[in-house]
């Protein structure tokens, strides 16, 4: 079957290739994009270990009202989505959560995987880089989430060897350090909408996208 | 496993979407979201030489209210269309989905994983008709209308004659599956989905959805029907003459059954009607449908006919059976009591 042109732009860079249709986007983005942060498990979407943030060519515009920086795109499976069907899109693997090269707070760990780490939330790391990024859209989504709903959000990620309980105790975790931050952050704002000389120096870099 | 080979298709509209689908024939396959489709593909229990993807088709995405809808003949008040193409998160996210069908807005939260329902559309689950998925039961339920677009013009199909078998449909081979129209009720009314599933995500064991409208129409709509922001809702549904002397409310309990709708899922190869059991309930004192045992007895009689119930390592029919009973008789009477709305509740009180 005839290979198609795709251009993903992933964790910032334009990737081109062309594939076979029935590529997917995870070996996308493990043999093509030499991305293995994403891992493949059951390859028909049941253990949450190749997920990434995407967003497609035709998503409506995001509208993100609270003007935060942080990862775009909504957390899918990438074994469920063909790199023909992202292509145009944009997205996010574990491999961009951390913060990157050309940003003030480089190969710093994100708030997530920080929490993950602190709460010993994982063991042999398999599945850790899909829950990361369900969480890092989760509690994005969802800032101040009850233990059921985040319990709920767990669901769709297996783990075969924590137990889950730190999984849980650092998502719960990264909710209070992720409000705590945004509460600085939005402050920072309004004290920065008062004096627009200070602007310059709070709006966080757009050179990355 | 990888997917076989396939080739791959975008086209630029819904016609030339089912010219494809008429001229590639059996060897074609419709891609939405994928999130059944692609499974499939990789365990390799279906595979198809040619995939048409939605991606570029404009008009079948997005969620808009429409005044004056006709279906089947018959003109209702308002009605909610979706875009085959709306996912899932889309559908659970809208504040119109929530305050004017809020049955397909509970049910949403109990498909897949949030991560399924960012990629998961309307339109592939109803086309998939899985016996033991949410949103066909809850179509079926609220006898929402499909639309279609083949080569020969459009359709709009009930759901009630759409699901015809094990993971079969109405659908033509070369018919696109195009929205979904959804009924709004104006009156007062009670909406509850409940289902089992061993872990969340997974397909149901057994489900029951249940619309329940009241026929005391000279009382206010309740508000979590009515959109205020909506330019077909006005505050005044009802052809009250004096708005600003509203009559006086009825006490609820006289108000009796005028429609309900008891939809099972995971009991047979398609959603199901228990329509037997809601004839018989047609006409009964509300009041009298609030009782446990009384919706202990209603989802008894729901399930009592079932006769290709489904057994596997999950459940042999007999218990599937009797969870289908009982999750009928819970979502019966939240659905009764969202119906009898809070008036009821202080009667109770």
């Amino acid at each position: 079957m005839a290979d198609i042109g795709v251009e993903i732009r992933v964790n910032g860079r334009v990737r081109r290739a062309r594939v076979e249709p029935r590529l997917t986007l995870v070996d996308f983005l493990r043999e093509r994009c030499q991305l293995t942060g994403t891992h493949v498990g059951c390859e028909h979407g049941v253990c949450g270990a190749c997920t990434v943030l995407l967003t497609p060519a035709d998503a409506e515009a995001d509208a993100d009202e609270s003007g935060r920086e942080g990862p775009h795109g909504q957390a899918v499976r990438s074994c469920l989505v063909f790199a023909v069907q992202a292509d145009g899109g944009e997205v996010t693997t574990i491999e961009g959560i951390a913060g990157r090269p050309a940003q003030p707070e480089a190969g710093q760990l994100s708030v997530v995987q920080a929490a993950f780490r602190e709460h010993h939330a994982l063991q042999c790391g398999f599945c850790t880089p899909g829950f990361v990024i369900s969480v890092t859209a989760f509690l994005r989504d969802q800032p101040d989430p009850t233990d059921a709903q985040i319990r709920d959000a767990l669901s769709g990620n297996l783990c075969r060897c924590t137990g889950y309980q730190g999984i849980l105790a650092a998502v719960r975790a990264a909710a209070d350090n992720l409000r705590a931050d945004n509460l600085r952050a939005d402050n920072l704002r309004a004290a920065g909408a008062q004096d627009d000389s200070r602007q310059s120096t709070i709006q966080p870099t757009q050179e990355t996208r | 496993m990888k997917p076989a080979s396939f080739a791959y298709h975008a086209p630029a509209s819904a016609k030339e979407a089912v010219e494809l689908l008429a001229e590639l024939g059996d060897g074609a396959k419709v891609i939405a979201g994928g999130q059944s489709l692609i499974p499939m593909l990789a365990l390799r229990l279906a595979a198809f030489e040619h995939l048409i993807d939605l991606r570029d088709v404009p008009g079948v995405r997005g969620i808009s209210g429409r005044g004056g809808a006709v279906f089947g003949g018959a003109v209702f008040g308002g009605a909610v269309w979706i875009g085959a193409g709306t996912t899932q998160a889309a559908i659970g996210r809208s504040a119109l989905v929530a305050a004017k069908v809020p049955l397909l807005a509970r049910a949403t939260p109990l498909i897949g994983h949030f991560q399924i329902r960012n990629r998961g559309t309307i339109g592939g689950s109803l086309a998939h008709a899985e016996a033991a998925a949410e949103y066909p039961a809850v179509a079926l339920t609220l006898d929402a209308v499909i639309e279609t677009m083949s080569p020969r013009g459009e359709r709009a199909i009930p759901a009630s004659e759409f699901f015809t078998g094990i993971w079969s449909t109405a659908l033509e081979p070369d018919e696109l599956l195009t929205g979904v129209v959804f009924r709004v009720r104006a009156g007062r009314a009670g909406f509850a989905i409940e289902e089992f599933s061993r872990r969340p995500g997974d397909f149901a064991v057994a489900g029951a959805a249940i619309a329940i409208e009241l026929d005391d129409t000279n009382e206010p709509s309740p508000s979590n029907l009515l959109d205020p922001k909506s330019p077909q809702n006005t505050p005044n549904l009802q052809d009250s003459p004096e708005p600003q002397d509203p009559p006086k409310p009825r006490d609820p309990w006289d108000a009796r059954v005028s429609r309900c709708a008891i939809g099972l899922f995971g009991l047979g190869p398609t959603p199901l009607r228990a329509s037997a059991v809601e004839a018989n309930l047609i006409g009964s004192l509300a009041g009298d449908l609030t009782a446990a045992a009384r919706a202990r007895e209603i989802g008894q009689a729901a399930v009592a006919g079932l006769d290709s119930v489904p057994s596997d390592l999950h459940g042999p029919a007999a218990y599937r059976k009797r969870v289908g009973a009982a999750l009928v008789a819970t979502a019966w009477l939240r659905a009764i009591r969202e119906a009898l709305g809070e008036e009821a509740e202080a009667a109770n009180g």
